[in-house]
């Protein structure tokens, strides 16, 4: 079996991300690192290998994105792809998620994989829809929010949360899962393993090497188009108290109850 | 261009209440459009009088097509058939996460734009905005589309509007699958794990989440809701459900309850999007986490920045010594 898993670099979760006023798009600044939803992609990749249910014969990461997202892919290779693809190419900026999806989708086809692995959710972009956009364009079958993920014959057997409680789906293979953050614990990475990791094969490719279709992708290509930016409403701040002397926490909370008649 | 294609999700017997909003809304964009909402039900198990029904909320046709409930790609290609037909500018669904899938899978197919998560839609010169908060709702992005729209509701944007409608005529649709849109299938469907707890008709809540430790984190959870009195109960968060700690009849958000206790108090939640949206409208939210910068004080009337081991104990015991005290 081969399995590919998508993998994004995303802004650190102590950076303020923001958005640059005059595009709409999100600013590049700061320091950056792997989307932590995707580490349980590859952490379920390594499960799969490891079970022995099927032979895994590879485990190879994807990303899409600018220079830097090479990094991405070398914390994927350290904490166990074999090697890794980026799709890199300025006739992909500005793509929104469904242009990233196409594009995605075309830069798998060449890889023929069994099994594409990918997040819940990536963390700057919150679409929660790459892997059923993914999975159209490969015309292969797709869950998402996989939290368990069983091999059996001739394809998988996952389970999730959905709208009524949870659902246990069979699906075919080659099929598209994202997984959900609660499907395991990632492992780190061994120092080992950071080390070899820029040693591993890592190619990259630009839009003409996978056929993308330019006119598809990129802020021009892209459907859904960023027109203005507007300020959420806020509600008042609230109290804030921390906590020091937790006796002295415990009588400010019971005023505030009492204060406000809930208790 | 002018129409707008909804689905309607059902189950047991019932549609969706938010669906039922979705529906409602498309009702009133295509007015403002000049077109109808058209409603899309997949699967034998709605009857006619169920579907009829969706005239109630604004729609003008309804179709029905048989096929495997609760996937997401059969809806796809059921809902590209009729853009194919028809004259739809636009795809609306309510919040959840089946309509995430079947929405993405649809932009893909039809090349179209989507936006998620809206929490507003409007029309300007004719064309639909939908309103996209982004980045832990630190912003809003303003998104129009260049040809077709895909539009995904967050949980409980969308009000559903019930009004006199007369019953619609239930139009048969058949379609015919993608050869992979039959390569996924059904066991079961709906599974409620753990015991059934009642957390909608509780007036105090506490909550619980990952911050908790284990399962027995939510023992302080119980006792601080006891210690509240009254009509209160325990909730939790996804994360703790799908972890086994508590049972999911008790979990808030996207996938599960919406409530608006008067009182709610968060213990361990981080206050991510898809829990927000089932409590947000809370009279009085106190949240405990051990982290300052934690979504959860965005929206919190107390916060208290703190280890809930320390505090939970000492603040049902202060509560309880009050009742004595009386
Ligand atoms: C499609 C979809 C649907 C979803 N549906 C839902 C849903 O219905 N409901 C839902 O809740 N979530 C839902 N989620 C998941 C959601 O995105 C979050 O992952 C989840 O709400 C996080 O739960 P949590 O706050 O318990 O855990 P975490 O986000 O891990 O937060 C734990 C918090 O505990 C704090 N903490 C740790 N130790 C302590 C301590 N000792 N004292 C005080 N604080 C401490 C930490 O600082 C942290 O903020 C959904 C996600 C998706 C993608
Ligand atoms: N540019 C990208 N390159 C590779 N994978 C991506 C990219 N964007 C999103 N993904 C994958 O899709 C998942 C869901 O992301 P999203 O739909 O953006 O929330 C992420 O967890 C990643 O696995």
């Amino acid at each position: 079996m081969k399995i590919c898993v998508l993998v994004k670099e995303v802004p650190d979760a102590a950076v303020r991300k923001r958005i640059d006023a005059g595009s709409g798009r999100l600013d590049r600044g700061g320091e950056r690192t792997l989307n932590p939803y995707d580490t349980h992609a590859i952490e379920a990749a390594l499960s799969i290998r490891e079970g022995g249910v099927v032979e895994v014969d590879e485990i190879v990461a994807v990303t899409m994105g600018p220079q830097g997202a090479v990094r991405a892919l070398h914390k994927a290779v350290s904490l166990g792809a074999d090697r890794s693809v980026h799709l890199c190419d300025e006739a992909l900026a500005g793509s929104d998620v469904a242009a990233t999806g196409y594009a995605l989708a075309a830069a798998l086809e060449r890889e023929q994989p069994d099994l594409v692995l990918l997040g819940q959710q990536s963390d700057d972009g919150e679409c929660y829809t790459v892997g059923a956009i993914v999975a159209d364009h490969l015309r292969m079958p797709s869950l998402t929010q996989v939290i368990r993920l069983d091999v059996v014959d001739g394809g998988v057997r996952c389970e999730r949360q959905a709208e009524y409680g949870y659902d246990t789906v069979e699906v075919a293979l080659p099929a598209v899962v994202a997984v959900g953050d609660a499907i395991n614990e990632p492992r780190y990475p061994s120092l080992k393993a950071i080390m070899g990791a820029k040693k591993k094969p890592l190619e990259t490719v630009g839009v003409g090497d996978v056929g993308i279709e330019v006119a598809r992708v990129g802020g021009a290509g892209s459907g859904a188009v960023w027109t203005a930016a507007k300020e959420p409403p806020r509600k008042p701040a609230g109290r804030m108290i921390e906590d020091e002397d937790t006796d002295a926490t415990v009588a400010e909370i019971v005023a505030w109850l009492e204060e406000r008649k809930l208790i | 261009m002018s129409d707008l294609l909804v689905y309607a999700l059902h189950y047991e017997g019932a549609f969706n209440k938010n669906s039922l909003g979705a529906v409602s809304e498309a009702a009133r964009v295509a007015s403002e459009l000049g077109g109808e909402a058209h409603v899309l039900v997949l699967g034998d198990s709605a009857t006619d009088e169920l579907c009829a029904g969706l005239g109630a909320y604004g729609a003008a046709r309804v179709f029905r097509c048989g096929g495997p409930e609760g996937l997401a790609q059969p809806v796809v290609d059921a809902m590209a058939q009729l853009f194919a037909g028809g004259d739809y500018g636009y795809a609306l669904f309510g919040g959840g996460l089946l309509g995430f899938e079947i929405g993405a899978g649809l932009a893909a197919r039809l090349g179209a734009g989507v936006a998620m998560e809206v929490t507003a839609v409007s029309v300007e010169d004719g064309k639909l905005l939908a309103e996209r908060p982004i980045l832990g709702d630190s912003a809003i992005s303003v998104i129009s589309f260049r040809k077709l729209g895909i539009v995904i509701g967050r949980l409980n944007a969308f009000e559903a509007l019930e009004r006199d409608g007369a019953p619609l005529p239930v139009e048969e649709l058949d379609v015919s699958f993608s050869d992979f849109s039959t390569r996924a299938r059904m066991v079961t469907r709906g599974e409620q794990r753990g015991e059934e707890v009642d957390i909608e008709g509780a007036k105090v809540l506490v909550a619980g989440g990952r911050g908790l430790g284990r399962a027995e984190g939510f023992e302080l959870c119980s006792e601080l809701a006891e210690a509240l009195g009254g009509s209160s109960a325990v909730a939790a968060t996804r994360a703790v459900v799908d972890a086994g700690w508590f049972p999911y009849s008790g979990q808030i958000g996207q996938t599960g309850k919406t409530v608006a206790p008067k009182l709610y108090v968060a213990a361990g939640i981080s206050g991510a999007i898809q829990h927000k949206v089932g409590m947000a409208s809370s009279e009085n939210i106190v949240a405990i986490n051990k982290d300052a910068n934690a979504p959860i004080f965005e929206f919190s009337d107390l916060g208290i920045v703190g280890d809930l081991n320390k505090i939970l104990p000492k603040l049902s015991a202060a509560l309880r010594a009050r009742h004595t005290g009386d």
